[in-house]
């Protein structure tokens, strides 16, 4: 039977989104049972977020001051020091997972499935290839631990309503001191996060300017929508790169995403092919970006933009 | 510090588009351009970097495959690199072998520093310079945008989902590198020549004593499933109608 551990991710007092997600992934395995663990400096409110998740048995918590900021090579030993009965151990595939999950995979002396997209057994997954170009099937082996990142975009958050246990286990490992955080910066925005938001406008190359990226803050505060960009908004250095949406940026499942001034590179789909529906607005007919959109408008963006801002007021 | 390695990892150029064969045995690589991972790119621009302001003195290109990446070493040599290992073998690698491989070719060269693409872009994994970290029992510091030195820790910033986070490690260490950490030099014709002179030491894959990770087996690939392409409205009316009727707005 598959016993599967999933690593919460949060920022030191609430869960992150991306947890339920994995849960949902999780429990996708016939017969799994699905446990939690929560590493923290003080663990205990962001367990209790956790034992609400639907589908979760037990939440472990590991309460170590060296906890208090998530890194990799501090996190890895203690989580291998619980896997011991766990058939599987699962992480986002947020920068968060992506840096943690193949450090642990290489401690157990097995090769990581990066981004589940799709669950076809207890062995077997589908995951994205080439930016999404290419689907295929793995099959990690039977006789190892499966560590696994998942696609959170490709799951919808297990629900609430739960009460898991939560326990608090020991780890006994020695930890190392050779990696030491030393700051966050993060933009100091009201706007909902990337990762999480119902609604996304993006904007792209063709704002022109930091300045008239202003167009799409307005946009974006009158609908409660966070802000995407593509790889050229961010290297013209329009908006800085936390908001960057594709293969090396963020992939994302929003409801609704606007996307203005992007001529949809196949880099940039991959980041939001699983959203519900895309808009897009661009002055060139030609943009792939409209092959793939459910609502298209060709025209210039600094005419539309503000118009459909006013609309919606 | 000494020695700087770096991976280039030969893939299938960032402007193709990849088609799955018919009969989902793979993607068709057959006469498609082929070139260095672009992270490896910023990976190699980056110690070359550290070179030129005298804080490193040699940087090794290492690449891990067929004989055929002796091009994408030819290309980092004649960026800058000093020298270039391949390590040759015909088989498609997994992360943590590759991983296992650079250990050993750390331990030979007593390398303090290991710069590698945060992920290449065909395969997606992002997992190879974190592996290697762990079985070095170094620090990682992964999606790097700014790396600065003092003494014998590096001052790296990270591109993390919530913005810029920056970190301390003590060398020797793994930095695993995002896209805006520079903008790769253009190779120029007279250094192709020269680098032609420079040594390229070819190693066969056994004779490093590796062993072979348990294998995620591919077992079928697949074209993704599309979107279709949906309505175009004619202008900002329609635009909001059509997305009240979608109970959007």
């Amino acid at each position: 039977m598959a016993k599967i551990l999933v690593v919460a991710e949060h920022n030191g007092t609430t869960l992150n989104p991306s947890t339920a997600k994995c849960v949902a992934c999780a429990a996708q395995i016939d017969g799994a049972e699905v446990d939690v663990a929560v590493f923290a400096a003080s663990p205990s409110e962001i367990a209790a977020e956790a034992a609400q998740i639907s589908g979760v048995s037990r939440v472990l918590t590991v309460a170590r001051e060296e906890n208090g900021v998530a890194i990799a090579a501090i996190l890895a030993p203690q989580i291998v020091a619980l896997t011991s009965g766990y058939s599987h151990v699962f992480g986002p595939s947020t920068a968060f997972g992506k840096d943690l999950m193949p450090r642990v995979a290489a401690l157990l002396g097995v090769n990581q499935v990066s981004d589940i997209m799709s669950v076809e057994g207890s062995h077997r997954f589908k995951r994205p290839i080439y930016a999404g170009n290419a689907i295929v099937s793995v099959e990690a082996p039977a006789d190892s631990t499966v560590v696994a990142t998942v696609r959170t975009a490709s799951y919808q958050a297990a629900e609430g309503g739960n009460s898991a246990t939560v326990e608090s286990a020991d780890v006994e490992v020695d930890l190392p001191t050779h990696t030491r955080f030393v700051e966050l910066q993060t933009g100091q925005s009201d706007r909902p996060e990337l990762q999480v938001a119902a609604k996304v406008v993006s904007g792209g190359r063709a704002l022109g300017s930091e300045e008239n990226f202003d167009l799409i803050f307005k946009l974006a505060d009158k609908l409660g929508a966070a802000i995407g960009s593509s790889r050229a908004a961010v290297d013209a250095g329009y908006v800085p790169p936390e908001t960057q949406v594709g293969q090396t940026g963020q992939i994302i499942a929003p409801d609704l995403y606007i996307a203005i001034g992007i001529s949809g590179a196949i880099q940039h789909i991959t980041g939001i092919k699983d959203a519900g529906t895309i808009v897009a607005i661009n002055k060139d007919e030609e943009a792939p970006i409209f092959e793939v959109s459910d609502i298209g408008l060709v025209g210039d963006l600094f005419n539309i933009v503000p118009e459909l801002t006013e609309m919606l007021g | 510090m000494e020695k700087i390695l770096v991976g280039l990892k030969r893939v299938v150029d960032y402007n193709v588009r990849v088609q799955v064969k018919s009969d989902g045995s793979g993607v068709d690589t057959d006469g498609v351009k082929m070139s260095i991972n672009p992270f490896d790119e910023i990976a190699l621009e980056e110690a070359l970097r550290i070179r030129e302001r005298g804080e490193a003195s040699e940087v090794v290109v290492v690449s891990i495959g067929s004989s055929d990446a002796q091009q994408q070493l030819r290309t980092g040599l004649a960026m800058g690199a000093d020298r270039a290992i391949l390590v040759e073998t015909e088989n498609s690698m997994d992360a943590l072998t590759i991983a296992r491989v650079f250990m050993a070719i750390i331990e030979r060269e007593n390398a303090e520093l290991v710069i590698l693409g945060k992920q290449a872009i065909d395969d997606d994994n992002s997992q190879t310079g974190q592996m290697l970290a762990a079985i070095w029992g170094r620090p990682q510091a992964t999606f790097a945008s700014e790396l600065r030195f003092d003494g014998e820790t590096a001052r790296v910033t990270r591109e993390v989902d919530s913005g810029l986070e920056t970190i301390e490690v003590d060398l020797p260490a793994v930095v695993s590198v995002d896209l805006r950490l520079n903008e790769p030099r253009y190779v120029k014709l007279p250094d192709i020549m020269k680098a032609k002179k420079k040594p390229l030491d070819q190693i066969s894959i056994a004779d490093l004593g590796v062993d072979t990770a348990p294998q995620v087996k591919e077992t079928l690939f697949e074209p993704p499933a599309g979107r279709t392409r949906g309505i175009m409205v004619e202008d900002v009316a329609g635009l909001v109608a059509a997305l009240k009727d979608k109970g959007l707005v």
